[in-house]
């Protein structure tokens, strides 16, 4: 039971970390991006591939070690973003969405289906899991201290980037554009500054979740998994609030995970259909918060310089 | 002329919202410009500020072409503006929408934000005390950690005047200062921009609707109609003027 709690953290703290990521994009820049998902899912192929032996069955033999192939796993979704970024970031709100999505399902395919680069959907096996011929009892206790800190670390990290001079701008440019130019800020480049550094940190939680897992594939990448579910996460916490984001991130994840205790007491033929009500499940979550509670469990934060205080 | 408008031309589908427009804005002046509902004055503003492209004609500022700048680079040539109904900043603070203002921020860098983060404090110190003064102006300090969008819409207008004095520009373009003011705040509205215009010697370029507001704040005024500027004169050649009436009922026997 404990290294069920353990493993439940782990994860929670991957997702939270991709949520955070996508906070920082829609909640206090508002990039609607309905593509985090193919960031996450760049990141962690990039941890794979970096670090895989060499093998026949995909590209490989890098021969990076964890964790240094997390910043290749950081560099690679960045750079990819960055490039979406010049056409992407020409619109804006739900034309931005619908552009990202698309951007999503490409990457998903490319993934899927070239063979050479990813192994298709037989995925990517025996990936480097650190340290774990040491402690495989232990595991997931180990594993959650690396993702939990870097979990706390991220958190700490946006809440500086948001309240500096820049995140300041970012949030300005999200609450009225024109103004901001009006205010002599370049606004394309802070997007853009905001989009690259996003999808890299969703890069970062997805080169996290191969060293954990072992073994990755396409399916652990469905846009339920890979995005709706980081979007529910900051929706439910509040968006623009990186403290409701982990809230909304650790009670999702636990909804998620919980209701897979409650399909194992279906009998036979009704435990395929559960898994469908857990899906089904989590869209009611979506409904409940947005008619109830639109701006989340504790809404948006409001920001008060600290310079203010010392006086 | 400060600013120098030369046969501006704007076409949006069929209609040409701008048409040969040509006049200047004197420095230290608080020049009006009035005309009759869709004459083309917030379009102007919007050529002038780099949001549109002209389709011919130029827009010179201090002798220099701008023509082609976007609204950023115009912002840090000494021209900023504000817009018709108040934006800006909504969901901040009063405090930190007047923070964003000042130029040459080395925290508004991502990397300096975790290099050089003591030089950073000292100039958010300075540019908040300069903040608090402007705020003080205005008899609005103790409004400094509401949310913008709470603010009446008096104390709004006032707040993008407090925005523009944390910027420093030489000329200010204002898109309705009487839109959302209430009648009783007018005056008070107007009486700052005066003042502003003879302290701090900013230019004023105001664009309104309503004819009392601009009356008693502006000189001189610049009328246009269909696009194109009509005439221009003080405020008492302007009211006695048969073609500005013409143009003023017109409108509205159209309504």
């Amino acid at each position: 039971m404990l290294s069920y709690i353990a493993s439940y953290l782990v994860m929670a703290s991957i997702y939270g970390i991709i949520a955070l990521a996508l906070n920082f994009q829609w909640g206090f820049s508002g990039l609607m991006n309905f593509g985090i998902g193919a960031s996450y899912m760049l990141g962690a192929y990039s941890a794979a591939l970096l670090s895989s032996a060499p093998t026949a069955e995909h590209l490989g033999g890098f021969g990076v070690p964890f964790p240094l192939d997390l910043v290749g796993a950081a560099i690679i979704p960045g750079f990819i973003a960055f490039l979406i970024g010049f056409p992407a970031l020409k619109l804006k709100g739900g034309p931005f969405a619908i552009a990202t999505l698309a951007i999503h399902e490409i990457i998903y395919l490319i993934v899927h289906n070239e063979m050479w680069l990813t192994n298709g959907v037989w995925g990517i096996r025996d990936i480097s899991r650190p340290l774990y011929s040491q402690m495989p009892q232990q595991y997931d206790f180990f594993y959650l201290l690396i993702a939990g800190g870097m979990l706390i670390g991220f958190y700490f990290f946006f809440q500086k980037a948001v309240r500096s001079p820049w995140g300041r701008v970012i949030r300005g440019i999200k609450v009225d554009e024109d103004m901001a130019l009006m205010s002599g800020k370049y606004a394309w480049s802070y997007k853009m500054q905001s989009f690259v550094l996003g999808s890299a940190i969703a890069g970062i939680a997805g080169g996290l979740f191969v060293h954990y897992t072992g073994f990755v594939s396409p399916t652990n990448f469905t846009p339920l998994m890979a995005t709706f579910i980081v979007w529910l996460m900051v929706m439910v916490g509040g968006s623009g609030n990186n403290r409701g984001v982990l809230v909304g991130t650790f009670f999702v994840w636990g909804v998620w995970t919980g209701s897979e205790f409650l399909t194992d007491f279906f009998p036979g033929s009704m435990e395929t259909r559960a898994g469908f009500m857990r899906m089904f499940l989590m869209g009611i979550i979506l409904l409940i918060v947005i008619i109830t509670r639109p701006q989340g469990i504790f809404g948006k934060e409001k920001i008060i310089p600290k310079y203010l205080r010392s006086e | 002329m400060l600013l120098e408008i030369e046969k501006a031309n704007k076409r949006f589908g069929g209609i040409q919202a701008v048409r040969d427009c040509s006049f200047g804005v004197e420095k230290g002046s608080i020049t009006g410009l009035i005309g009759p509902n869709g004459a083309g004055k917030t379009t102007l503003f919007n050529l002038v500020t780099g949001f549109h492209p002209l389709d011919s004609g130029r827009v010179y500022f201090k002798g220099e072409d701008i023509t082609e700048l976007p609204p950023n680079e115009i912002f840090h040539k000494g021209l900023f503006r504000t817009f018709q109904i108040v934006r800006g900043y909504e969901d901040m603070t009063v405090l930190e929408s007047l923070l964003i203002m000042p130029t040459q921020q080395l925290g508004e860098n991502f990397w300096n934000i975790w290099t050089k983060g003591s030089k950073i404090e000292e100039q958010e110190k300075k540019f908040t005390k300069k903040a608090i003064e402007v705020l003080e102006f205005f008899e609005m300090a103790d409004r400094k950690e509401e949310l913008a969008r709470n603010l009446p819409g008096g104390e709004k207008k006032l707040l993008d005047l407090g925005r523009m004095m944390m910027a420093d520009p030489e000329l200010v373009l204002l898109d309705e200062p009487g839109a959302g003011v209430p009648p009783s705040l007018q005056q008070k509205v107007n009486n700052y921009i005066k003042r502003i215009s003879d302290d701090k010697n900013v230019t004023f370029f105001v664009v309104e609707h309503d004819m009392n507001v601009i009356m008693n704040l502006c000189d001189p005024i610049i009328v246009v109609v269909e696009g194109t500027n009509l005439t221009s004169g003080s405020p008492e050649e302007i009211k006695s003027n048969q073609e500005v009436i013409e143009a003023y009922l017109g409108e509205e026997e159209r309504v």
